[in-house]
């Protein structure tokens, strides 16, 4: 039997095919973000994709440079706003590597419980949004107040809910209040139950799977060498997750998997998060019942600006608050790379000081940045509508894309 | 099975020898600093040999040094061993006046972009890339931000003055 096209006989040659051009962006409704892409259509099939970016760059590097350390912490807000806490701790981390400065065990497990808690309220978002591209609204509102819970108790801990600037150099700024605790604990009891039920609308709904499974995918060779990260890496079948691999904020004292996916695809991305939600839930449960008594603080007075009470009533700390607000703090010099575990991926700070009151140099590793470029080549070939899943599924946050 | 900082060193210093400048160890990251000729050469050996195997490239970017004359701008590359759990630094040297550095983007797929950034804020040109254009910038923007010389705001503004605060 020999092959007929579908267009008959007059069907053109391949090389007089003429493409329509489609600007997908930069301001779609179902694109979540200012993305722009530059599509060639075959008919349904996007036959290549071409990413603007930059629309909303903020100059992040430059304005680093120009500012103390601890007013660094609210740029790092907003690289990836879904989960803040994240990189306020990752931004943290680097600058203690650089002091040398020893933060105690509470700490650790303090810092544990919000980025698990801000790694679930990022999961939820890119899951719970993914439903609503494939058409599933209700599972999107079933969590979305569960997200909400968890700003509240972000909120409770550090006044701020989105763009939270919490915890300083050092530690925190104030311990975990009695209704913290009360909070997370509510949260870790009431969760599981209605996530599961937002999992079984979701995977135990056909339309949605058919919609998912198979869309965007890429394979693990080529997902090492776009450099990705996170769960879009684990996705594709490598194991590779920074609390694991260079522990950082005490990690080798929890115990908890890794999931990994097979093909790469929306469908695994998705499955990947679903569980990682789960282990976070058992990541915090182990920190809570596990939290050490001590100092929310290092013991660091030439860096932590003390709280405004013993500034207003002991001269020790007036003293530091005027040295550190004044930039008199001699701080060391060299060069410095951090990263942590992200809700996107390997979040990185390469941090080059020359002694001064400002970084000299600060690099952010941004993983949507880099794993974005990936996305022409997972798209060509695929429907426009699995364009849409791809993106969402790749939890590619604008912010952090553009610096 | 765990390489260590010798282990690289001896492999590297075997092939490349004078062209390998120094190599320090700053907060527990192996640093190694060579001439810019060898960079794609370099980066290949690291990522194609059996047992160092550094085949994911975490980061690039570079910084400028304008006091460094000759030697302005470093070019500094992350890469990661997974399999071996190692990460390393590399940098390598330009000078402002011809800023030309070989591109890796034959060796690793995500290079592309980093590579890309790397030129909009630095103005590096990445000899053998395949589409070196601005890519946060816009594109008709005709200086390289993130060099030193180029202030955050307007220096002849009056009504900010930063003597007594730092930079």
């Amino acid at each position: 039997m020999t092959e007929q096209s579908i267009y008959g006989e007059d069907h053109i040659k391949e090389e007089e095919k003429q493409y329509n051009t489609l600007n997908l962006g930069p301001t779609h409704p179902a694109t979540h973000g200012v993305f722009q892409n530059v599509l060639q259509m075959d008919g349904e099939i996007i036959m290549s994709a071409e990413p603007t970016i930059g629309y909303i760059h903020r100059a992040f590097e430059k304005l680093a440079e120009h500012r103390p350390f601890y007013q660094v912490t609210p740029i790092t807000d907003r690289l990836n706003y879904c989960s803040a806490p994240i990189n306020n701790m990752g931004w943290h981390m680097t600058v203690e590597k650089l002091l040398q400065v020893e933060t105690p065990k509470r700490v650790d497990y303090m810092r544990i419980i919000v980025m698990e808690l801000s790694r679930i309220a990022d999961h939820l978002i890119c899951n719970s949004v993914l439903g609503v591209d494939a058409g599933a609204l209700t599972g999107f509102t079933y969590v979305f107040q569960w997200r909400e819970r968890i700003y509240d108790i972000f909120e409770q801990m550090c006044g701020a809910r989105l763009t939270t600037n919490i915890g300083r150099i050092g530690g925190f700024e104030r311990d975990f209040s009695p209704k913290v605790i009360e909070m997370i604990r509510a949260f870790l009891k009431e969760f599981p139950a209605h996530f599961n039920e937002f999992e079984g609308l979701l995977l135990r709904n056909r339309i949605f799977m058919d919609r998912i499974i198979g869309v965007g995918p890429i394979s693990a060779e080529r997902a090492l060498s776009y450099s990705f990260t996170g769960h879009n890496l684990r996705a594709a079948g490598v194991d590779y997750d920074v609390r694991v691999m260079n522990p950082y904020s005490s990690y080798q004292d929890f115990d908890f998997i890794i999931p990994v996916g097979t093909s790469g695809d929306t469908f695994d991305r998705f499955c990947v998060r679903q569980e990682e939600i789960r282990q976070s839930l058992k990541i915090i449960t182990q920190a809570l019942d596990n939290l050490p008594e001590g100092k929310f603080v290092a013991d660091c007075p030439e860096f932590y600006l003390p709280p405004k009470k013993d500034v207003y009533n002991s001269m020790e700390a007036l003293i530091w608050h005027f040295k550190i607000v004044m930039g008199e703090v001699d701080l060391p010099s060299g060069e410095v790379y951090h990263s942590v575990e992200g809700g996107n991926g390997e979040v990185g700070y390469y941090l080059i000081s020359d002694g001064g009151r400002t970084p000299y140099r600060l690099h952010f590793r941004r993983p949507c940045f880099i794993y974005y470029q990936a996305y022409p080549e997972m798209i060509s070939g695929q429907m426009l509508s699995d364009a849409i899943l791809t993106m969402s599924s790749m939890n590619v946050i604008a912010g952090e894309l553009d610096a | 099975m765990a390489i260590s900082s010798e282990q690289i060193l001896e492999k590297l210093s075997a092939v490349y020898g004078e062209n390998i400048l120094a190599h320090s160890e700053p907060f527990g990251m192996l640093k190694i600093e060579y001439k810019a000729e060898i960079h794609e050469e370099l980066v290949r050996t690291l990522r194609d040999d059996e047992t160092l195997k550094f085949r994911f490239l975490t980061d690039l970017c570079a910084v400028h040094y304008p006091d460094d004359k000759g030697r302005e701008i470093a070019v500094v590359c992350h890469l990661h061993s997974l399999e071996n759990n190692f990460r390393l630094r590399l940098e390598c040297r330009i000078s402002e006046s011809k800023p030309e550095i070989a591109s890796l983007t034959t060796l690793f797929a995500g290079a592309n972009w980093m590579e890309r950034e790397t030129y909009d804020f630095f103005g590096i040109n990445f000899t053998g890339h395949p589409d070196l254009r601005r890519i946060l910038n816009v594109d008709h923007m005709d200086f390289f931000p993130m060099l030193k010389q180029y202030p955050l705001e307007d220096s002849s503004r009056e009504d900010k003055d930063d003597r007594f605060f730092g930079r």
